[in-house]
């Protein structure tokens, strides 16, 4: 009965492996986003960073870490440097969304 | 279902090298299929993974002791919540653990990045289940956990009784956990080196499991430090043990990688050093788990020699070779993109932090493996004690406590004198009036070291504090919010800064009761008599009475006997507390017929301390009852009598089991009772040392800085969804 039911689960766990790898051979060319969403995502995610940034040197200036001088010479870098990155996003939108055919 | 499990590490093992393959074709012909197959290989090792523990648990709550594992580390009078524990408190036992452990955070990762980093995540893929395909190897060629014997023995040895300790449900697992997760920072880095893509988009995916793994790795060796102290019975919640150090050494490299991957992420500098740095804690975390398993140290925590040092070795130099040539091949692609602004900045501060940090690390190191190279250079094992670490730890500890409370008040790029003034001034002012309260009103100016350290944590209190009620009140300014709320949706919307802060004060916290236990603490270690007392510091400890009992054990195993004292504590003639401290005796294994008695007491003792803790103090004993010498006087402790009377009692030959556990039944009441009636000298450790229980507090509000730091942002969550509906519309717009 052991032997049986330990038959079983290898038998189990068998199955479902090769169900598993053999998943995406399966579903050849249904799934999976776009090669390019990959940039957008590292774009979007440079974008948060970059506004997260902005946000840091405000919090800095507002707690009384940088001068006025600093913090405005600072903010227009970084803003400068956030229009690249949605410049970029912009450029990548139209590629993402044409049509395929 | 043994021979479940066993196929289940070799399938295991098969799945991981084809993940590895199936990923590296994939990423060089370009066939996504191949990597996603290569991808839910990690899916399935953690399936697989997960069968062959809940076999190998099954066995060990079943009491199935054909399993070795189960009959060297359990047996049917072992609880049920230490059975559990048993599995990972032996050594493949522990190595399933690791593994499984890295097979469901490399699921974790590998699914969030499954359409991201499409470049980096084969090769980071590969290199995962490289460690799945190591550990998995170590599994099934080298130390089994379902080896068995047959016939089963009826009987198991039971969990060693020092690892009988509520940590060990928590602290083992949460070691392995930190060390785990950083493989995931190490496996991307090498992707992301390979592929040259040296951006910060693969931080900023992999920074919450590097998170994780500072997080789970400072637990980890929190509770270690709180079990010492509670179970060992030497007085102390540090020893520099190897594999106390193997913990932190990784523990340290990966906080001055959090740092210094910040400015990283926002400028584009320290790629060399940050690349290195993931490479080195994730080394390290490896070298952690090889030093337990080698034997090449001696360490209370040490699985013994062991035959899987070899193929450690292998691992190890591989991984030190691999990432060496990574970080040469690549240096031109790891230029900075900018240089320091200035020397008056948080990017300077940081580097600061992450010079001292590695310092420690390099002392941590050099000590811990001295006794290894001192026997390269002179043939002589020769190793350092404590007092060559607190020698050269506790000035860079000093600097470091400084330096979070210079961080947080500095400016990112740059900051200019005028600013600096004005945010320092508080802060060093109260670290003024710190220095002088610890030479005027409260009397410890008689450690220099420690008033330094009291006052660079004041310091970080102050800085902190002026952090945030500077922030707060731009916050208030900036909305309507009421004070409370604004408070916390300041902290909501900067977790990171925020919870970093509040690490930061963790961190001094725990380092003032670091500092006044280690600098105002007073011990004795003495043998008293039943009525005889002593002065530990401004207390006055008596030995009133010796205790006894004995734990029924009607399986003849793990019998337990318990001596110990009541211990009076009284300060200026005014009771304080009473101490109970014990000891108890598990027979030594196996036990030999006509030695009982002697073995009975050679056997595992396990310390019982009595314990007085409060937030200002801790008054600590602890008692080893018998076999002991009398130290200042060289008199031997007259356990004979105890002995003789004893051996009375029993046959001189114990043919069987069932007449050693009549003879227990008999003898162990005998012992107690004697032992109690004509108590012989105790040996006692008596410890009043003060503001230790800061250390645990400091321990719990790291914690919950780094659960503030770790977790994400209700802005992020919700742009994570948007991106993902984003990236959907899209890509259906582009099928239409």
């Amino acid at each position: 009965m052991t032997a049986l039911l330990a038959a079983l689960v290898v038998a189990v766990l068998l199955v479902f492996v090769m169900w598993v790898l053999s998943g995406p051979f399966r579903a050849r060319g249904t799934g999976g986003e776009p090669a390019d969403s990959d940039a957008r995502r590292a774009l979007e995610s440079a974008k948060q960073a970059k506004y997260a940034e902005i946000r840091d040197n405000e919090t800095d200036y507002g707690t009384g870490k940088l001068s006025d001088e600093d913090f405005r010479a600072v903010d227009r870098q970084l803003r400068a440097e956030a229009v690249e990155i949605l410049r970029a996003i912009d450029e990548l939108e139209p590629q993402i969304s044409a049509p395929t055919d | 279902m043994a021979i479940v499990g066993r196929i289940a590490l070799a399938i295991a093992l098969v799945v991981a090298l084809y993940g590895i393959a199936a990923a590296l074709y994939g990423a060089h012909r370009g066939r996504r299929d191949w990597v996603d197959s290569g991808r839910r290989s990690i899916y399935c090792l953690a399936a697989i993974l997960t069968v062959a523990i809940a076999i190998l648990e099954i066995a060990f709550i079943r009491n199935d002791f054909a399993y070795n594992t189960v009959a060297n580390t359990s047996s049917t009078t072992t609880p049920l919540l230490y059975r559990v524990a048993a599995m990972w408190s032996s050594q493949e036992g522990s190595l399933l653990l690791w593994v499984w452990l890295l097979s469901i955070w490399a699921s974790v990762a590998t699914f969030i990045t499954r359409n991201r980093l499409r470049d980096i995540v084969p090769y980071a893929t590969s290199v995962l289940l490289g460690f799945g395909a190591f550990f998995s190897m170590l599994l099934v060629f080298f130390d089994s956990p379902f080896a068995q014997t047959h016939p089963a023995p009826v009987e198991g040895a039971g969990l060693d009784p020092l690892l009988r300790n509520p940590s060990m449900l928590i602290h083992p697992p949460m070691l392995y956990s930190g060390y785990t997760f950083f493989t995931i920072p190490f496996a991307f880095a090498v992707g992301a080196l390979i592929v040259r893509r040296v951006d910060a988009d693969w931080i900023r995916v992999t920074r919450r499991f590097a998170l994780a793994s500072w997080l789970f790795l400072g637990i980890g060796v929190i509770l270690g430090a709180r079990w010492a102290y509670y179970e060992l019975g030497w007085g102390g919640y540090w020893g520099w043990d190897p594999v106390e150090n193997a913990a932190l050494m990784p523990w340290l490299i990966s906080t001055a990688f959090l740092h210094s991957v910040m400015i990283q992420e926002k400028r584009g500098m320290l790629k060399i050093w940050n690349a290195s740095l993931v490479l080195g804690a994730s080394t390290l975390a490896i070298v952690g788990t090889f030093l337990v398993r080698s034997g090449v140290l001696n360490s209370i925590h040490a699985f013994g020699a062991s035959t899987l040092g070899i193929p450690f070795v292998i691992l190890i130099a591989t991984m030190v070779g691999g990432s060496v040539y990574l970080v040469v091949s690549r240096r031109e692609v790891l230029r900075s993109e900018h240089t320091l602004d200035s020397l008056l900045s948080r990017e300077a501060a940081f580097l600061m932090n992450n010079i001292v940090l590695v310092g420690l690390c390099f002392v941590v190191f050099w000590g811990t493996f001295f006794p290894l190279i001192s026997k390269a250079v002179t043939g002589t094992s020769a190793s350092v004690g404590p007092p060559w670490f607190d020698r050269y730890t506790a000035p860079l500890a000093l600097v470091l406590v400084l330096l979070a409370g210079i961080g947080p008040v500095i400016a990112w790029r740059r900051a200019t004198l005028a600013n600096a003034r004005r945010n320092f001034a508080v802060p060093l002012a109260a670290a003024g009036l710190m220095a002088i309260a610890a030479f005027t009103v409260v009397p410890i100016g008689s450690s220099i070291g420690a008033v330094a350290l009291f006052c660079a944590a004041v310091f970080v209190f102050a800085s902190v504090a002026q952090e945030f009620w500077r922030g707060w009140r731009v916050r208030r300014a900036t909305s309507s919010e009421s004070p409370p709320v604004a408070l916390v949706s300041m902290v909501r919307r900067n977790r990171r800064r925020y919870g970093g802060y509040i690490v930061h004060v963790g961190i001094a916290v725990l380092f003032i009761g670091v500092a006044a236990s280690a600098s105002f603490q007073h011990e004795q270690e003495l043998n008293l008599r039943v009525g005889q007392s002593v002065r530990v510091g401004a207390f006055t400890m008596k030995y009133v009475r010796a205790t006894g009992s004995v734990v029924n054990d009607p399986n003849h195993t793990g019998a337990t006997m318990t001596l110990g004292a009541v211990v009076r504590v009284s300060r200026d003639g005014h009771y304080v507390t009473t101490l109970r401290p014990s000891a108890g005796y598990f027979p030594a294994s196996p036990i030999l017929p006509g030695q009982v008695v002697a073995d009975l007491i050679s056997g595992d003792a396990v310390d019982q301390i009595g314990l007085h803790s409060t937030w200002r103090r801790d008054l600590w004993a602890s008692i080893k009852p018998l076999g002991t010498t009398i130290p200042t006087l060289g008199i031997p402790v007259p356990e004979a009598a105890l002995v003789t009377t004893a051996d009375k009692l029993i046959p001189p030959n114990l043919p069987s089991v069932d007449q050693l556990g009549l003879a227990y039944a008999k003898l162990l009441p005998a012992i107690v009772k004697h032992y109690v009636k004509y108590p012989p000298p105790a040996s006692f450790t008596l410890i009043a040392s003060p503001l230790v229980m800061w250390i645990w507090i400091g321990g719990l509000i790291v914690f919950l800085g780094g659960l503030t730091a770790i977790w994400p942002s209700p802005s992020a969550l919700r742009s994570r969804v948007r991106a993902r509906y984003l990236a959907r519309v899209a890509q259906e717009l582009g099928r239409a």
